[in-house]
């Protein structure tokens, strides 16, 4: 069972106020703390899962500079046997297509019967890489997998359907599945973990190694481009209250009791 | 014996089935010392496999606990009747083990007698082991009883999955038996030549005359059989100590003597002879072999007699924790995996000792407040193995989910709550809230250094408090500045959870911000950065106080004067376990309220028995099993005392109990404070009106509430 996982490095921003940049497209990165895609750390532990149970090896793959490194680092530390880091200046700017197309090179270029991602990266959370890569691999694709078993050769996936519905789905190999946060409980990675794997070679593949025309990909390949970042507008009717709890909570009574509240 | 004994009657000169009784003496003798030493023997396989621990240094100060605590049996009295039950049975055994080396030496000849015990001192040893034994049968008697009749809860765990009780009632059997045999030895004779009784020997006396009616014959034969007896029982006594719970009798005294004697806030490095976590193979404790021959050695020292877990928070609020049950487990783990005959049981066909014996719940469950270890009469400790067992899971990756993401902020934010690490020094307030505290920039300079650590930074209840306390120490002219963003977590209780690795980054960067300044102390309002700093390999060179030890210091230096604060209600003190019973600091806050002059009272579990709070830092995040909270708890303890205020000194401390006020809804029936804000508000330095509307302020909605409730 060779399984690879697509792997993404994003901003922690759970507990941050967030500024937008100077180009008003981007975020202001500084003071800016980043760690793995928390979708694409339950991906991994599938994998790590399948890999214990069934044999065979798994590949961490990600697409970024230099300090993209990071995740890949974690993914051996948490028992991953290999990386590979796709790494080339064109391909910054790149749009969902232009991941899915690096991405495709990549790993059709290697044995494979699975393919996971994250079902989502938290921050630009479009969603759609898993679906144009298994496209263009010519695969059979599950989105927002809850459950994730090899059975008789095949994988039998439990996901979310509309509904609040759960159902399950049986898939020829070699397939993709995007999984969702939960399925799993991600094993730990201590930073004594991440030092043992610290001098593990990651072999880094560019356009060129991957056989990619450099305008394909990246700005240049770009159809869909950012316009413009922003935060929303404040929305009308809500009124931030002043004062200490006291004083707060006094005038929302009297504000309950003078709407019909009370 | 005080007469004479006919030769004739003599043991020693008597024939068992045929054979000349010495004979049999030394046969008995020589099987059951190979015995006693090739259990022994076997039972120290263990201890040989186990990593090391240097515990020989400071010979004399252990000398001194091996007195105090192991032969002045200075703990045993906090369990009052089974306290002074032990201390009985012990000295007694200390006072006849010399009536059992005579008792055997007559096996051997009929006069035969320990030297300098054949004259007087002979007679008066006589009568003081007949008291003795006397006492000694009573205590089991009674000890028996209690356990039988009385059932005291801390001997039967809810979580004990053998039962070890028979072995207590066996052993309590055997020393009666010692005793009465002794009695049957002793009265018969003095029955057969008519001695007449005496205060001097009451319990030969007796059994004297409970046998006093029978032949001269039945006399000799109840006298040789008790003998022998006697001999065999005590024999059997020697071999079977090292084969049940009764180890302690041997094992105790050494283990009292090799006790830790590094500071208790002191977590042990993961290995004593491997500097670089790097270097291992693995991390922590996850087989038996892995912990060091004293925990070992803790294990058979353990008395199964509960008094860890009858202390333990974590067990009083329906954890699955027991630390008691980790002694016994592990004991039974190790005769198991070492037995007496055969060879060692290999390592795949035994239960996993991380996971199946102890499981992850127990390890996760514990708050390392380290009451356990401060009830345990034989000095066994809980804190360093259960830290050396988490260590074997954080390196496993078997981390409860509840946990990672503190850790994972920790290790990207300098906080366990993921906030930005550029606003840590946000606390000194901006503006027109400012107070003047400077942030040191590197280089920087200034008197006292505020070490916030993360929670007293961030969390804006706590923040109050680190506000309060910098304006205190400003009003009493201490120069503070703080280390602003350059301070990360000071790694306490990700040390304790057992993620050795990121403590050391967290240590790391601290000490390089702090190397960066120049100060002459360290202050800070959270006992368990107080501990960091102190015994968490900090070594700085400068002193580092809790603000309970600062304000005490400047209010007697007359450099802090406080308004009394006599406001009618009762306070007690809480005291955290780090600042407490791992750094013994118990009198600095209680000076304190002193000095505010309020009406005091102590509860019931306060110093060294205090009650944890519920844990802190990470803890706060942990979702495990309970079916109480410790914090409504330590409350209840604290009504139950008469207090209307909790003083602390901790911010989780501060937290946990505030929650419980509201949980159980005791708003205005009780309330908790932070001995800084107390001084605060009481603070005479400044004489400004503001401190005078606040106090006003703060009691008049006191009153508020009162009505209210």
């Amino acid at each position: 069972m060779d399984i690879i996982v697509c792997v993404k490095r994003v901003p922690d921003t759970a507990e941050l106020e967030v500024e937008i940049d100077r180009s008003g497209t981007g975020i202001e990165e500084r003071d800016l703390a980043y760690g793995i895609n928390e979708w694409d750390n339950f991906a991994i532990e599938a994998a790590l899962a399948l890999k214990e149970e069934h044999g065979g090896k798994v590949t961490a793959v990600t697409i970024g500079g230099e300090d993209d490194e990071e995740v890949l680092r974690r993914a051996l530390a948490m028992g991953a046997d290999e990386a590979l880091h796709l790494m080339d200046s064109a391909f910054d700017g790149s749009d969902a297509q232009g991941i899915a197309t690096i991405l495709h090179k990549a790993i059709s270029a290697r044995p494979f019967d699975l393919v996971l991602t994250g079902a989502v990266s938290s921050d630009r959370s479009s969603g759609q890489v898993g679906g144009m890569l298994a496209a263009m691999l010519g695969i059979p694709q599950v989105v927002l997998a809850t459950d994730l078993k090899i059975e008789n050769g095949k994988a039998v996936v439990a996901h979310e359907v509309e509904g609040g519905l759960e159902r399950v789905v049986e898939l020829d190999l070699p397939a993709m599945v995007s999984v969702q946060t939960g399925l799993n409980e991600p094993r730990y990675v201590s930073i004594r973990g991440i030092r043992k794997v610290s001098s593990m070679e990651i072999p880094v593949q560019g356009a060129g190694d991957l056989g990619l025309d450099a305008v394909a990909v990246g700005e240049a390949g770009a159809m869909v481009t950012v316009e413009e970042l922003f935060l929303p507008p404040k929305g009308e009717g809500a009124e931030m209250l002043e004062g200490d709890d006291e004083e707060m909570v006094e005038q929302l009574v009297a504000k309950l009791r003078e709407q019909g509240g009370l | 014996m005080t007469t004479q004994t006919p030769t004739s009657f003599a043991p020693a000169s008597q024939q068992v089935l045929g054979v000349p009784a010495p004979v049999v003496q030394l046969v008995l003798l020589i099987v059951a010392l190979f015995a006693f030493s090739f259990i022994l023997w076997k039972r120290a396989a263990v201890l040989r496999l186990a990593g090391p621990d240097p515990r020989s240094d400071n010979i004399v100060e252990r000398l001194k606990k091996l007195l105090v605590v192991g032969f002045g049996q200075s703990r045993q009295p906090r369990y009052l009747l089974a306290g002074v039950l032990h201390i009985l049975i012990f000295f007694g055994f200390l006072i006849l083990s010399l009536r059992s080396l005579t008792l055997l030496g007559e096996g051997f000849a009929a006069d035969f007698h320990l030297p300098g015990f054949g004259g007087a001192f002979g007679e008066l040893y006589a009568t003081l082991k007949d008291y003795t034994a006397l006492i000694v049968l009573t205590c089991c008697i009674v000890a028996a009883l209690r356990r039988a009749a009385f059932k005291p809860a801390r001997y039967h765990d809810r979580h004990a999955r053998m039962s070890h009780h028979h072995e207590a009632y066996l052993i309590l059997g055997l020393i009666s038996l010692l005793m009465v045999a002794d009695a049957v030895y002793e009265g018969s004779i003095m029955a057969s030549l008519e001695i007449p009784l005496g205060a001097g020997l009451p319990l030969a006396s007796f059994a004297s005359v409970a046998v006093g009616g029978g032949s001269e014959t039945l006399l000799l034969s109840l006298h040789v059989t008790s003998f022998w007896v006697h001999n065999v029982a005590l024999l059997f006594f020697l071999c079977y100590l090292p084969l049940s719970k009764h180890f302690h009798v041997i094992s105790a005294l050494p283990n009292v003597f090799f006790l830790n004697l590094q500071p208790v806030g002191r977590v042990k490095p993961p290995r004593h002879d491997v500097e670089n976590l790097d270097d291992l193979d693995q991390l922590g404790v996850g087989k038996l072999e892995d912990f060091t021959w004293k925990h070992i050695l803790d294990f058979y020292s353990c008395t199964d007699c509960g008094r860890c877990t009858d202390h333990c928070p974590s067990y009083a609020t329906g954890t699955p924790l027991s630390p008691r049950m980790i002694s016994i487990n592990c004991r039974d783990l190790a005769y198991e995996s070492y037995p007496v005959l055969g060879k060692p049981v290999p390592q795949d066909k035994r239960p996993e000792l991380v996971g199946k014996v102890v499981r992850d719940e127990e390890l996760w469950a514990c708050t390392t407040c380290g009451a356990c270890e401060e009830a345990c009469p034989v000095t066994i400790e809980y804190v360093d193995k259960i830290v050396d067992m988490r260590r074997f899971l954080v390196d496993e990756g078997r981390v409860p989910t509840s946990l990672q993401k503190p850790l994972a902020a920790l290790e990207k934010h300098g906080n366990p709550y993921g906030k930005m690490a550029r606003k840590r020094g946000d606390w000194v307030g901006k503006k027109d809230k400012a107070i003047d505290v400077e942030v040191l920039k590197k280089g920087g300079e200034c008197d006292t250094l505020i070490f916030t650590d993360s929670c007293a930074a961030y969390d804006p209840r706590i923040v109050e408090i680190s506000r309060n306390f910098a304006e205190t120490l400003i009003e009493s002219g201490d120069e503070c500045g703080t280390l602003g963003k350059a301070e990360v977590d000071s790694g306490h209780e990700a040390r304790r959870i057992g993620e050795e690795g990121l403590f050391e980054t967290l240590r790391d960067q601290n000490l390089e911000a702090l190397e960066e300044r120049e100060f002459k102390r360290v202050v800070t309002c959270d006992p368990h950065a107080f501990n960091a700093l102190n015994n968490g390999g900090y070594d700085l060179d400068k002193p580092v106080q809790h603000h309970t030890q600062r304000l005490a210091e400047l209010i007697e230096a007359g450099k802090l004067k406080l308004n009394q604060l006599g406001d009618g209600r009762r306070y007690t003190f809480h005291d955290p376990c780090y600042l407490g019973r791992h750094n013994g600091e118990y009198e600095a806050p209680r000076q304190v309220l002193e000095a505010l002059g309020v009406e005091y009272v102590e509860m019931e579990r306060a110093k060294n028995r205090s009650f944890c709070c519920g844990g802190g830092s990470l803890y706060l995040f942990y979702e495990g099993e309970s079916e109480s909270r410790m914090g409504e708890k330590r409350l209840q303890m604290a009504e139950d005392a008469g207090a209307q205020v909790v003083v602390t000194a901790c911010p989780f401390c501060l937290i946990n109990l505030e929650d419980a006020v509201k949980t159980t809804g005791r708003e205005g029936k009780i309330e908790v404070l932070d001995l800084a804000e107390l001084v605060h508000s009481a603070s005479a330095n400044s004489g400004n009106e503001r401190k005078e509307d606040e106090q006003v302020k703060s009691t008049g909605r006191k009153v508020d509430s009162e009505d209210g409730g």
